[in-house]
């Protein structure tokens, strides 16, 4: 099929991207709704499924080779110091040791957008990284690493963001703390002023997220392997042609001669993006012992230093009409990006949630001496929506207006940047829903209670991108036992992406889905498709898929149009098979078809569509909580969760339930349990590990109804489906602290709501 | 790299071929490997100091009769992952706190990544890789699989084996009971719900 390039925008966490794509030349037909179609939107059982639970499956942390060595890194102790000497004698004399690189013996790689060095002289964080060591063993380089000698210069350090903020604050980089490139941000419209002075009721308050660590359960890890100039990486990564890009440039060899495979990978949540230094030191000292090396970080490691979620400190201002109308919304937020440049902001649910004309943000991503901030499952729209939704209801309840209503009252109808309308927006729908499933009405004025253990309601609603976008290719290839393969420059990091692919193809041939073959997650064998972040994977590989799929399917039938010499309009295609429409016996099996045109392989790649212009695309939902407060321990129990969202197809029931029961329960974690704890007076992090860093377990869980509103949005794509990840875990934190302050009467305005806070907050009540 | 879909047909032979404790009866090791491939063992022996442990071993895994050389200071996980090649059973905190290395001692679940391996002396130990009967899935794989009780995996051999050793001492849990015994692995992707599902699926398939 014909291709044109065309202009493709779209936002990649709160980043507007500009870029360039090559998109079907005419316009697809839309695939049929949900309840015409036989494969997509049921539940079916993931097709990597068996290899998972019979352990066969193969991550990058089981890869091994028969003469692989094994690295480790030596990381600073300190939280900020210059290295003035690093001496290696007595590790290099350890049985086993291959090889040690640091600072003083290796070429300098930028790093960090030139803000640093692959070994760079200054650590500006605990556990930044010093030395490297590669041996026969992990025990032997783990050995050597604490053999390894190093002086230390320490230098003061800073690690809240707003005292890093302050003029005074040591300075982690020659241009302070706050950089000048995104250091700080403002957004505005209308005019904030005259909406407070207009308003009948102002609300102002602080609010302060901590930081949370990703906390994969795969550790982030790199098998490296050159055979001759040709290097291949195996990486527990979510972006392979990202990983490959990065990777050539440092080590200043052709993207050609880098491979990156992620056949397996676990987990990600957004710190898994981008290249390790790990991979690329690994890289540098496999090519010069000439054989593959094995990088594995441990928990600590991945609690220290590759990424997590910044914290935030909020001041929020709100002005609002008596009969509810939002009249302003201001912000000013600090956000620790850690020693490294990254997003740390969280205003854009404020700025695109609600209906406001009078809206002001400044935002300050602040230099602080910790580990350097990723992306992570949403990134600034989980702790800015747990802000905006708690003032929102403290509005509300001044207003003397259900919390439910005074949503419904500012709903925005388009997008208030743009003014242009949205794809779809089915929040109003989600609301009505939603209410229903949790029974709202049941929702008593707050603190009033008996007994106890006290229950509250709550909810939070959400908007997030997700729409996907091309550039995005998937080869489809058919062979002549009528067998199909579809390969897809993607990864599956968990979400079923390899079932979703199989699901799409298996609809349009009509063939079943077991006679597909997924390959994704290799950058030699696949064409492009974009990284997985920001919930784009889905909506924006399955239009490819479905493109590469139909053209198999029009070759097949221009193909038994010249073998049947029947015309193409009179022919009929049915479960991988072509028949004449009058004479249903004059017909060929799509195997057939294959082999009489002396193909060996069809061959199609297809290419995902472009989103109709004119629209902005989002995703949007709400959930609503269901809490039990023992206002005598502080502890709280999450009884229920309703989650009714807006996010264009199903494409498979069972396999989006289980991501958004995981983005509920780790948006539950991070509202009652998580927080990285970093000591003041030395600046080390004290529970990175996964004992004292609390994550959410099984008995956690509560009871999750997911509720989907919406059908395909057609003018996303032509599949019509949209990223989850992200919009399941928005919300939650928001719902459930909305809902303990309907539960106890007091408002915790800080994340995560410990028992300890809880009953620091009763005392003071009383 | 290729992901055949083999819902109704994985055929033993794919997994035991990567994941082998090597033919059948029992098998000395020393160097502690056996992968069937005499040149690989051939090749680790010279070139793995890992493999070089001086305390004798004996043990059963998945039902073999296993004889190991390993150091004092290896745990059980590394005897299965690194000597014997059971990369099934995965290690994600290494401080028995996730879970994600449990295996059945005995029949009881342990934190292979918390117990030194000469520790098993004598004993049973039970893997992922031994729960099939032949060509066919234990009840808990299936269901796991049926009722997709997992997202990304990894943490998935730890959370079949729990299930198991759960269901060994309660064949019919109440959803309470399957809570408070599955507690003890941690499912970042937090597949929970459906894990509950997958051991309640799984009681019912082991009654009848």
């Amino acid at each position: 099929m014909a291709q044109k390039i065309i202009r493709s925008q779209y936002h990649l966490y709160d980043e507007k991207i500009d870029t360039m794509a090559e998109v079907p030349d005419s316009e697809l037909k839309p695939l049929p709704k949900n309840k015409d179609l036989k494969v997509i939107g049921k539940s079916i059982p993931r097709i990597d499924g068996n290899e998972k639970v019979t352990g066969a499956a193969i991550y990058t942390f089981d890869k091994t080779f028969v003469n692989i060595a094994h690295g480790r890194t030596l990381r600073s102790p300190y939280p900020f110091a210059t290295i003035t000497k690093i001496d290696t004698s007595k590790a290099e004399k350890l049985k086993g040791v291959i090889k040690i690189i640091h600072t003083y013996n290796t070429n300098e790689i930028s790093w960090y957008w030139g803000n640093s060095k692959l070994f760079d002289k200054t650590t500006r964080y605990e556990g930044e990284e010093v030395a490297f060591v590669v041996a026969e063993t992990e025990a032997i380089a783990e050995k050597a690493v604490r053999l390894i000698k190093v002086e230390y210069k320490e230098l003061d350090f800073v690690i809240n963001p707003v005292d890093a903020a302050k003029e005074d604050a040591p300075k982690i980089h020659e241009g302070g703390n706050i950089p000048k490139r995104r250091g700080h941000s403002t957004y505005s419209r209308g005019d904030f002023e005259e909406g407070i002075k207009n308003a009948d009721v102002v609300v102002e308050e602080k609010y302060i997220t901590e930081v949370a660590v990703h906390n994969p359960t795969e550790p982030f890890c790199s098998v490296v392997k050159w055979d001759d100039e040709q290097l291949t990486i195996w990486d527990s990564t979510q972006g392979i042609f990202s990983v490959r890009d990065s990777i050539a440039s440092s080590l200043k060899i052709p993207q050609s001669k880098v491979r990156v495979i992620t056949e397996y990978m676990g987990g990600g949540f957004g710190a898994k993006l981008e290249a390790g230094k790990y991979s690329v030191m690994a890289a540098l000292v496999s090519k010069e012992i000439k054989r593959p090396v094995k990088v594995v970080l441990d928990r600590r490691e991945m609690n220290l230093a590759v990424g997590n979620r910044p914290n935030s400190y909020q001041t929020i201002k709100v002005g609002a009409k008596r009969d509810g109308t939002l009249m302003a919304l201001g912000l000013t937020n600090y956000g620790s990006m850690g020693a490294y440049p990254a997003g740390a902001g969280a205003h854009w649910p404020l700025r695109s949630l609600y209906k406001c004309e009078n809206v002001t943000t400044s935002e300050y991503s602040v230099f602080t001496n910790t580990g350097r901030a990723r992306a992570f499952r949403a990134p600034g729209h989980v702790q800015g929506t747990f802000a905006l939704e708690s003032i929102l209801d403290d509005v509300a309840e001044k207003l003397k207006i259900n919390p439910l209503d005074f949503r419904i009252k500012n709903f925005a109808p388009i997008d208030q940047d743009s003014e242009r309308p949205y794809t779809s927006k089915k929040l109003l729908e989600a609301y009505e829903v939603g209410a229903k499933a949790i029974g709202w009405e049941n929702r008593k004025t707050s603190g009033s209670d008996k007994g106890f253990i006290k229950r509250g309601f709550g909810l939070a609603s959400q908007i997030w991108w997700g729409g996907g976008y091309p550039p995005a290719y998937a080869t489809v290839k058919m062979n002549r036992d009528g067998s199909v393969q579809v390969l897809c420059g993607t990864q599956d990091l968990g979400t079923g992406t390899y079932t979703i692919i199989a699901q799409v193809a298996a609809e349009v041939l009509e063939i079943p889905i077991e006679k597909i073959d997924v390959l994704i997650g290799d950058t030699q064998a696949t064409p492009y498709a974009p990284s997985s972040g920001g919930s784009n994977t889905a909506p924006s590989i399955t239009p490819a898929v479905y493109d590469g799929a139909l053209q198999i399917k029009e070759k097949l039938m221009s193909g038994a149009s010249a073998l049947l010499e029947v015309s193409q309009e009179k022919l009929v295609y049915s479960k991988g098979e072509i028949f004449e429409s009058d004479n249903k016996s004059n017909s060929l099996k799509a195997s057939e078809i294959v082999r009489k045109m002396r193909e060996r392989v069809l061959v199609a790649t297809g290419s995902r569509n472009e989103s109709t212009s004119g629209y902005r695309v989002n995703t949007f939902g709400v959930q609503f909580a269901d809490v039990e407060v023992n206002t005598l321990t502080g502890k709280i129990k999450v009884n229920k969760i309703v989650a009714a969202h807006d996010i264009g197809r199903t494409l498979n029931r069972q396999t989006l339930e289980n991501q958004f029961h995981g983005g509920v329960i780790m948006g539950l974690s991070y509202a009652l349990h998580e927080e990285r704890v970093v000591d003041e007076f030395t600046g080390k992090v004290v529970n990175a590990n996964l004992l004292d860093y609390k994550i959410a377990t099984m008995l956690d869980t509560p009871e999750i109804d997911v509720i989907i509103v919406s059908e395909a949005d057609e003018l996303v794509s032509a599949v019509g489906a949209k990223g989850i990840g992200e919009p399941a875990i928005i919300p939650t934190p928001g719902a459930i602290a909305n809902a303990v302050y309907n539960a106890i009467g007091v408002r915790i305005n800080s994340l995560p709501i410990t028992p300890d806070k809880v009953l620091m907050a009763l005392n003071k009540e009383v | 790299m290729s992901k055949e879909n083999k819902s109704k047909k994985l055929s033993r032979r794919d997994f035991i071929g990567r994941a082998s404790t090597g033919a059948v009866g029992s098998i000395v090791l020393f160097p502690a490997i056996s992968s069937g491939n005499d040149k690989r063992e051939e090749k680790i022996s010279k070139t793995n100091f890992k493999m070089l442990g001086t305390n004798s071993l004996t043990l059963k895994v998945n039902g073999k009769k296993i004889s190991a050389k390993v150091n004092a200071n290896t745990t059980l996980v590394e005897l299965l992952r690194d000597h014997l090649n059971l990369t099934g059973t995965k290690v994600a905190c290494n401080s028995g706190e996730c879970g994600s290395c449990s295996v059945l001692l005995d029949g009881e679940v342990v934190y292979s990544c918390h117990m030194l391996a000469l520790d098993a002396q004598g004993k049973s130990v039970t893997t992922v890789e031994g729960l099939m009967d032949g060509e066919k899935f234990h009840p808990v794989q299936e269901a796991f699989v049926e009722e997709d009780g997992l997202q990304c995996g990894f943490c998935t051999p730890g959370q079949v084996m729990a299930a198991v050793s759960l269901l060994n001492n309660n064949p019919t849990p109440t959803k309470g009971e399957v809570m408070n015994g599955m507690a003890g692995n941690i499912c970042r992707c937090a597949a929970y719900p459906k894990i509950i599902d997958s051991v309640l699926s799984a009681s019912k398939k082991m009654k009848v």
